[in-house]
């Protein structure tokens, strides 16, 4: 299946990933020659077959319900640009 | 021509696990911006998410509570987009596969009919930080101690047909999660949130478009933003136009919804299975073990103080909105032996004294068994119903039990029957016209006499045998 370049386009700025022309086109047929792998697997009948998640046939673990973690805010925020009050400050983001 | 209204909502339950759904930091609220936020929640690389087992338990909880199927395995997916109160530049969530699905929810009409709504699913997910935007000139300070918190999203079909069922349906939701101890509901507190999708469309004819009404965080709102938007529709609609799928915000000081701006029209969240979470499986033993673990629910309970206690519905319905008062009663019914004296007194003066100094059941001062000893004393004739209500304050007050405050305060009632006679003689002695107009027909003065009574009594004089006696003294 072929992708468009500008699906790529599209795609790039959801995952807000700078492209440059020529880089588009490289990856305009990069992408396509990997979906058109996708599509020779989905040519076969799995209907049958459960999914795999994992080959060791593994389950989600779960964690007991306990407060483990301490505050450590001095530390992590060391190498914050910037921070005031506590807070991490961000160019401001309107809604 | 009528138009008809379709409302779905969305809750999003904060659960109250003791620490986050993918990390082992604190959920507690009100600590120092980012004191809970660990190298997991700040999404630092690297890090991996492991699932909270006290997360399961709830949803299974609040699953088996809705009649909902629990799913032997689901999947959390990545729903991925970009803001700063998002560290990861993802929210685990659970897409295709959510771990509850069908369930449904009962609910009484204005008119006494029941009528069901369905849940379509709820999922668990984390929920985000919180952007602060005033303060900072031109910056928004960000706080992630929220960011992994644990969510429940229960997300109902387009069922409801009015702003009022869907109160009822949130209310009833909201009851519920309270009294199973998966979420506080507090809405103030962000804990409990609403997003209500609103349509209309002429009886018959398919769904119209919906828009989503966000930040909607006390149940007045929640009625108003809907009938406001549904009104802002048909005129739309009626002036030829078309309703946009959009999502609104509702301003409760103009008492408006409105579109927000600048926010990119269908965000494509691209949602794939999380690569670091596997699939969550759960047994049918383990599902059991939830469901043996359960409160007996509200519903259930409501029944069986009706049927075995003789309650009436609307005394067991109120009883059975708070778990802990529902508890409370049963321990206070089974004390003192009466159920319905036991009702009156915890729907009537425990209520009422609670809500007069905003305080849960849960912080009652006063123990079922303080109140039992209060009741008793009401039904051996000790005292009468209202001095019981002085004693009452007094032992919320932290004066003693009811029976000191009984002795301290020399409020037994008086039964003597000699110690009666002799004060209503006193009376009729001391007000010959009034005796004179009772008997000649004004019968309406017998409250005068029984206030008399009261007054030189200190309100002590045992109601029944007053009446009694004043009936026969007067008559002469």
């Amino acid at each position: 299946m072929a992708i468009s370049d500008s699906e790529v386009k599209k795609v790039a700025q959801l995952a807000r990933l700078a492209m440059t022309d020529e880089r588009l086109a490289a990856y305009t047929r990069n992408l396509s020659s990997i979906l058109a792998l996708v599509d020779q697997l989905e040519a076969v009948d799995t209907s049958g077959v459960e999914p795999m998640a994992h080959p060791l046939d593994m389950v989600q673990r779960l964690r007991a319900d306990v407060v483990t973690e301490t505050n450590q805010r001095e530390k992590y925020q060391a190498m914050a640009p910037e921070v005031e009050k506590g807070l991490y400050l961000v160019p401001k983001v309107i809604e | 021509m009528a138009w008809e209204t379709v409302i779905g909502l969305e809750i999003h339950a904060q659960l109250s696990t003791n620490s986050k759904i993918f990390s082992g930091s604190s959920i507690a609220y009100g600590a120092e911006p980012n004191t809970q936020a660990s190298l997991v929640d700040l999404g630092m690389p690297g890090v991996l998410p492991v699932l909270n087992k006290k997360a399961v338990e709830m949803a299974i909880r609040l699953g088996l509570a809705i009649n909902a199927t629990i799913a032997p395995r689901s999947v959390f997916a990545r729903k991925n987009y970009f803001y700063p109160d998002l560290p990861k530049g993802y929210q685990i969530s659970q897409f295709e596969l959510p771990v509850v699905a069908d369930g449904h929810l009962d609910i009484t009409l204005e008119n006494g009919d029941s009528k069901r709504i369905g849940i379509t699913r709820a999922h668990l997910e984390e929920d985000a930080g919180k952007s602060l935007h005033e303060d900072f000139d031109g910056q928004s300070g960000i706080d992630l101690n929220r960011a992994g918190t644990p969510l429940l999203e229960i997300v109902s079909e387009p069922d409801m047909r009015s702003a009022r069922e869907a109160v009822a349906y949130l209310k009833k939701l909201h009851a519920l999660v309270r009294y199973l101890g998966v979420c506080d509901g507090n809405m103030q507190e962000g804990s409990f949130r609403c997003d209500a999708n609103v349509s209309v469309r002429r009886p018959g004819e398919p769904f119209g478009t919906r828009a989503e009404i966000k930040n909607l965080n006390s149940f007045r709102f929640i009625e108003r933003a809907i009938n406001y938007e549904v009104e802002r529709q048909i005129e739309l609609l009626e002036a030829g136009g078309q309703v946009v799928q959009e999502t609104r915000l509702y301003d409760p000081d103009r008492d408006e919804t409105r579109s927000m701006r600048g926010k990119e029209d269908a965000n494509d969240y691209r949602y794939f299975p999380d690569p670091d979470l596997l699939p969550l499986e759960i047994s049918p033993a383990e599902i059991e073990a939830v469901r043996a673990d359960m409160p007996e629910l509200p519903e259930r309970r409501k029944q069986r103080f009706m049927t075995e206690l003789g309650l009436s519905e609307y005394d067991a319905d109120l009883l059975v909105q708070v778990r802990e008062l529902a508890d409370y009663f049963e321990t206070v019914a089974q004390g003192c032996g009466d159920a319905k004296l036991a009702a009156n007194w915890v729907n009537g003066e425990v209520s009422n004294t609670l809500n007069a100094h905003a305080l849960e059941p849960v912080q009652n001062p006063v123990s079922a068994a303080a109140l039992v000893q209060l009741l008793v004393r009401i039904q051996d004739n000790t005292v009468s119903n209202r001095i019981a209500r002085d004693v009452f304050a007094a032992m919320w007050a932290g004066e003693g039990s009811a029976d000191t405050i009984i002795e301290q305060k020399g409020l037994k009632q008086i039964t003597d029957t000699g110690a009666i006679e002799a004060m209503i003689d006193a009376i009729i002695a001391d007000n010959p016209a009034q005796v004179a107009e009772y008997r000649a027909g004004k019968e309406k003065l017998f409250g005068f006499f029984v206030g008399q009574a009261m007054k030189a009594s200190r309100g002590k004089a045992n109601p029944a045998a007053l009446n009694e006696m004043l009936k026969k003294k007067l008559e002469g």
